[in-house]
């Protein structure tokens, strides 16, 4: 079980406490009754669901329930970091990076294992 | 009565062991009764005894006994039992502790133990091949279902499931620490003392009744001047009185997951005679720990041979446990074959205490010179560079035969225990489950700890440290303490050997068994290579190598180097299986703890629960709540009970318990602008005192959740959502609230438990509620319909709503939760002497559908719009947003043709739809049937004298009038679109 830091309770917390909310930073446009149909379908369908860094929403439900910002790593499963709502993509710092990158090496994926790499 | 009367069993050693003779528990082992000593495992209890043949495997049927002395065991599974209600199977014998009382019996046998017929299959064997699933049963096809399947689950299965509930109960527990150690031998304990030290807070973990690990069969190491067993217990006591430190015996880390969080289980009463009734069976103990230490040991692996499962064959350092530790021979003329030293050291030990040891075969040419000295010395013959390569005896292993390597003569040796060793295998489960990384270590072919993803320290036998002193600084490291222990063993170890030994090659067909408890020999994961598995993953699934209670715990690396033997590619590269939890099995009771009958998932009840019970309410389940659903008086069925009260409410009236209803306080000086952008309504044109129905939806457009609204002040809104809505519509208000509209000023608060909500509906509502109200004028002109007020009814701060979801005049009255009973009462006091009645969801139901009114969820499903729905009135067209404004315009959207709600009624008025039923335009076209909609609500209406439906057709407003057709498996019904108002059209009974 995962711990996740609240920006908010600035608190490391077990995620029992927090629920998964999608993908960050795609702000609502605020002209949206006048956007293109491929505008509206890139701004509400589309996600990119990307194998490793991924930048996405939680909401500290059982706890304070503020929704923020994590970068999480999806193949170790690692949280980078979290931040608050409202606050621009976050760069991560070069050494939670090269930890990310080295626990991902110890994380059995389908492609190492099984996989037609193998 | 003193010890000595008592038969403890014909091979005990007097003076060896360290259980106490004047201790002794009683139980019974296939209905045979048995003496054993407290302390005693079944398995050393039943060898005390000369019981060696304890069950048979699972796919041969061929005997098995014990084979090792702990958690590994493969073979010796019983079923325990202490009465009906307290029995499990599958019992490792090796792990459970006798306690006085016990019921103990073989499994996986019939008619008998000695006699089981089952035991034909190992002559069918050849039939019996690995993957002969996938192969066997494939034709012809209709004999799976009759025959194949059948046949195969009586066989399928370990032991027999008890059939009575559980009679214990489980606990569970949460710990943090700074450092949780997973085993107390030689190195958990000097971790735990170094840790401790530190001040650091301290959980040390042992799956063994008493702290010692390997220390248990070892009877020759000294620590700190000390027998090494009495250090341990002498230390596990000084830790145990430290205030920071927790020792947890007979306790299993199962589980090592994210972020330092381990699962632990501790068998609180498994071995206790008479456990109190208020101690759980078990507990489970959620640990989130800064650091890991994990002293977790090695496990000796067997000798891959021909018939190397008889009963009577066991691992050396099994029987040097039972020897050293309980007191008990496995035999009186013991072979030894072996790959390593350590065995030597039982044969010493053995041979000490008076046992015949009949020979050390041993595979190696060269063994440790220290221990061939020794064997010299203490007369025991040793047969270096050779094999044993075959034994004899049914129920017991009564002959081993042996050769010299590569030679054929072969001489027989008449034994009755043969035990062995290829060498020890780290046990590193637990640091394979927190994600690290393991490395092939060549010289010794083992897995070993390379790169950790965790907080995490790997000491001693688990890490590869052989040697005593580099394993006790190894230890004192981890713990980042300064103490001093001193430790001293008689031998160095060498040797150790994996994959099929002399005589057990690609030549020989032989049953060599690798997977005791699977029945995978040798031979078979061959096959599996030569069928054309080439990963480990694949010849695992394919062989079930490894598959078995005990994760291949003595299997997985004999496995391993057969098949990369076969493949001719080296072991890395062949791989490894992945470890995964729970180390041990683990009961469903510990897991659930609490969380079962009452406790699964627990009923919400509104504050009215107990006055509609004693009104003979029937409930049902709506999400958690629990809702009165209909109201049945004497004799009557649900049928006739939902008649009279819908046909009650629309002559008289009646009283509903809304009270489950979703409630949403909204609140701040921008509420209406929030609302505003939340619903499809305009919500600033609403005026205090005023409420109104509204329908939300997501951005793609579709409809969300629906209710009504009141606006009580200019900042202040009172909310409703559908019962079931009530958690994500807030989720999705604080949602948008704090992320794309952060500036506004709005606070948003549950409230659908502070609200007690009684509805009452029907012509005379008002006169039933009127001497009840005060401080509103609520006739029609001054409180017409959907006004909203705060007032007092009883006396009580309510909020009075006027609306009605049965077309009727209607009320709903909001009264604080705990004055709910009270208000409710007096209420249905009056409102019954003047002929309403008590209605529930069902009624509910009916009479909105005789109105035409939708429920979300039930007439919508996530792909209707305002539109399809008919409620284009309620979406504004002067907004410049809304949450779904650009949704709604999407082409689909708008397009013609679109599936929308209307009406139907049967051209029989007496046949009843069923929801969900399909709707065809022509229903003698072919199939598949071009289908137009389906049926969503449909019930018969008192009121209307028919029945009624609400369905999604395509193009449905545009076919009023039409003839259409729901095709059934007996039957087609002809039904006449309709709008969706059935009752009362032109609308003015609301306006009563």
């Amino acid at each position: 079980m995962l711990l996740i830091h609240c920006p908010y309770c600035e608190e490391d917390r077990s995620e029992l406490e927090f629920r998964w909310a999608g993908e960050a930073h795609i702000a609502r446009p605020e002209n949206i009754a006048a956007i293109s149909d491929e505008e509206f379908a890139e701004f509400f369908f589309l996600r990119n669901n990307e194998k490793g860094l991924t930048y996405e929403r939680w909401r500290h439900i059982h706890g304070c329930g503020r929704f923020f910002n994590a970068a999480r790593d999806t193949v170790s499963d690692r949280f980078l970091m979290t931040y608050k709502a409202g606050m621009p993509k976050q760069p991560i710092p070069v050494m939670e990076k090269a930890v990310a990158i080295a626990e991902e090496k110890t994380v059995e994926t389908w492609e190492a294992t099984e996989g037609d790499a193998r | 009565m003193s010890g000595s009367s008592k038969n403890l069993g014909a091979f005990r050693i007097q003076g060896a062991g360290r259980l106490t003779p004047a201790r002794t528990a009683r139980f019974t082992f296939d209905g045979k009764s048995y003496t054993a000593m407290e302390g005693d495992s079944v398995a050393s209890a039943l060898l005390a005894h000369g019981v060696h043949l304890l069950g048979r495997s699972f796919k041969y049927h061929r005997p098995r006994g014990v084979l090792s002395a702990g958690p590994e065991e493969p073979n010796a599974l019983l079923d325990v039992s202490r009465d009906a209600s307290r029995r499990q199977p599958n019992v490792r014998a090796t792990v459970q502790e006798v306690f006085d009382g016990a019921k103990i019996a073989s499994q996986n046998r019939w008619p008998s133990l000695a006699f089981d017929i089952g035991s034909f299959n190992d002559l069918l064997s050849p039939f019996f091949a690995a993957g002969f699933y996938y192969k066997t049963f494939m034709w012809p096809r209709a004999a799976w279902h009759k025959l194949y399947e059948p046949f195969i689950r009586r066989a399928a299965g370990l032991g027999e499931a008890p059939k009575e509930e559980d009679a214990d109960h489980y606990a569970g527990r949460y710990v943090h620490c700074d450092v949780l150690i997973a085993g107390a031998g030689i190195a958990g304990l000097t971790a735990a003392l170094s840790a401790a030290s530190t001040g650091a807070s301290v959980v040390l973990v042992d799956e063994q009744p008493e702290v010692g690990g390997a220390l248990h069969a070892d009877a020759a190491t000294t620590i700190d001047g000390q027998n090494g067993y009495d250090w341990a217990q002498a230390t596990a006591a000084k830790l145990k009185a430290m205030p920071n430190v927790a020792v947890l015996n007979r306790t299993t880390v199962f589980g090592y997951y994210n972020h330092g969080f381990l699962g632990l289980v501790e068998r609180v009463t498994d071995h206790v005679a008479r456990p109190g009734k208020d101690l759980p069976r078990e507990r489970l103990w959620q640990v989130r720990a800064k650091k890991v230490v994990l002293a977790t040991g090695s496990i000796e692996r067997h000798m891959v041979f021909a018939n190397n499962d008889r009963p009577g064959i066991m691992l050396a350092s099994a029987a040097r446990t039972f020897l050293n530790h309980h007191g008990v021979a496995v035999g009186r003329r013991i072979g030894v074959y072996t790959a390593h030293d350590s065995a030597y050291e039982a044969a010493f030990d053995l041979k000490r205490a008076g046992v015949t040891i009949v020979a050390i075969v041993d595979s190696r040419e060269k063994p440790g010179e220290a221990v061939l000295a020794e064997a010299r010395s203490l007369g025991i013959d040793v047969l270096t560079g050779h094999a044993v390569t075959n034994t004899g005896g049914r129920r017991r292993i009564n002959s081993m035969t042996v050769a010299r390597n590569g030679n054929f003569d072969v001489r027989k040796m008449p034994v009755d225990a043969l035990i062995v060793s290829a060498g020890w295998t780290p046990s590193v489960h637990l640091f394979s489950q927190s994600r690290g990384k393991l490395r092939f270590d060549e010289q010794n072919q083992r897995f070993l700890p390379d790169i950790y993803a965790q907080n995490c320290v790997s000491v001693g036998a688990c890490n590869g440290t052989d040697d005593l002193a580099d394993l006790i600084d190894e230890a004192i490291r981890a713990g980042s303490g300064s103490v001093a222990v001193s430790g001293e063993n008689r031998f160095e170890w060498t040797g150790g050997m994996i994959g099929a030994a002399e005589s057990a090659g690609p030549e020989h067909a032989v049953k060599a068994f690798v997977d005791f408890q699977h029945d995978v020999t040798a031979k078979d994961i061959r096959l599996a290579v030569r069928e054309g598995m080439h990963s480990i993953e694949h010849i695992k699934r394919f062989t079930t190598n490894g598959m078995a209670s005990d994760q291949g715990k003595l299997s997985n690396m004999h496995g391993l180097a057969i098949a990369a033997e076969m493949l001719g590619r080296p072991i890395p590269q062949v791989g490894l299986t992945t470890f995964r939890a729970p180390y041990t099995p683990v009961t469903y009771g510990t897991l659930v703890a609490h969380s079962r009958g009452d406790l699964f998932d627990p009923a919400r009840k509104t504050p009215m629960h107990d006055l509609e019970t004693a009104e003979g309410a029937e409930f049902e389940d709506v999400g958690n709540w629990k809702r009165a659903w209909y109201y049945p008086q004497r004799g009557e069925d649900m049928f006739a009970a939902v008649n009279r009260e819908c046909k009650t409410v629309r002559d008289v009236a009646g009283v509903f318990n809304g009270s489950t209803l979703g409630k949403i306080e909204v609140v701040g000086p921008d509420a209406a602008k929030f609302l505003n952008l939340l619903y499809t309504n305009a919500w600033d044109t609403l005026k205090p005192g005023k409420a109104r129905y509204g329908i939300m939806t997501r951005e793609d457009g579709f409809v969300y959740d629906d209710g009504v609204v009141g606006r009580l002040a200019e900042d202040r809104f009172h909310v409703t959502t559908t019962t079931g809505g009530a958690p994500r519509v807030l989720h999705h208000m604080e949602d948008y609230l704090q992320t794309e509209f952060p500036d506004l000023r709005v606070w948003l608060t549950s409230t659908t438990e502070q609200w007690a909500v009684i509805a009452v509906q029907g012509p005379k509502a008002r006169e039933i509620i009127q001497p009840f109200v005060e401080g509103v004028d609520i006739s029609n002109e001054a409180f017409p319909h959907m006004s909203v007020a705060e007032c007092q009814v009883m006396g009580v701060p309510s909020r009075l709503f006027r609306v009605s979801f049965t077309g009727e005049l209607g009320y709903e009255i909001n009264v604080p939760a705990d004055y709910g009973p009270a208000v409710w009462k007096a209420i249905w006091e009056r409102a019954k002497s003047m002929g309403a009645c008590l209605y529930g969801t069902e009624s509910m139901h009916v009479l909105r559908a005789e109105k035409g009114y939708i429920i979300v969820g039930q007439d919508t499903d996530g792909t209707v719009t305002p539109n399809d729905a008919g409620l284009d009135w309620a979406v504004s067209k002067k907004k410049m947003d809304f949450v779904g404004i650009r949704g709604l315009k999407r082409p689909d959207l708008v397009r013609d043709g679109r599936k929308q709600l209307v009406g139907l009624i049967t051209k029989s008025p007496n046949i009843v739809l069923e929801e969900g039923g399909q709707i065809v335009a022509d229903p003698n076209q072919p199939k598949p049937m071009k289908m137009l909609g389906h049926v969503t609500s449909a019930y018969w209406s008192e009121n209307c004298g028919r029945s009624i439906a609400l369905a999604l057709v395509a193009g449905g407003r545009s076919r009023i009038g039409e003839t259409l057709y729901v095709p059934l498996k007996d039957k087609t019904i002809a039904v006449e679109v309709t709008d969706m108002v059935f009752f009362d059209k032109e609308g003015g009974r609301i306006h009563g």
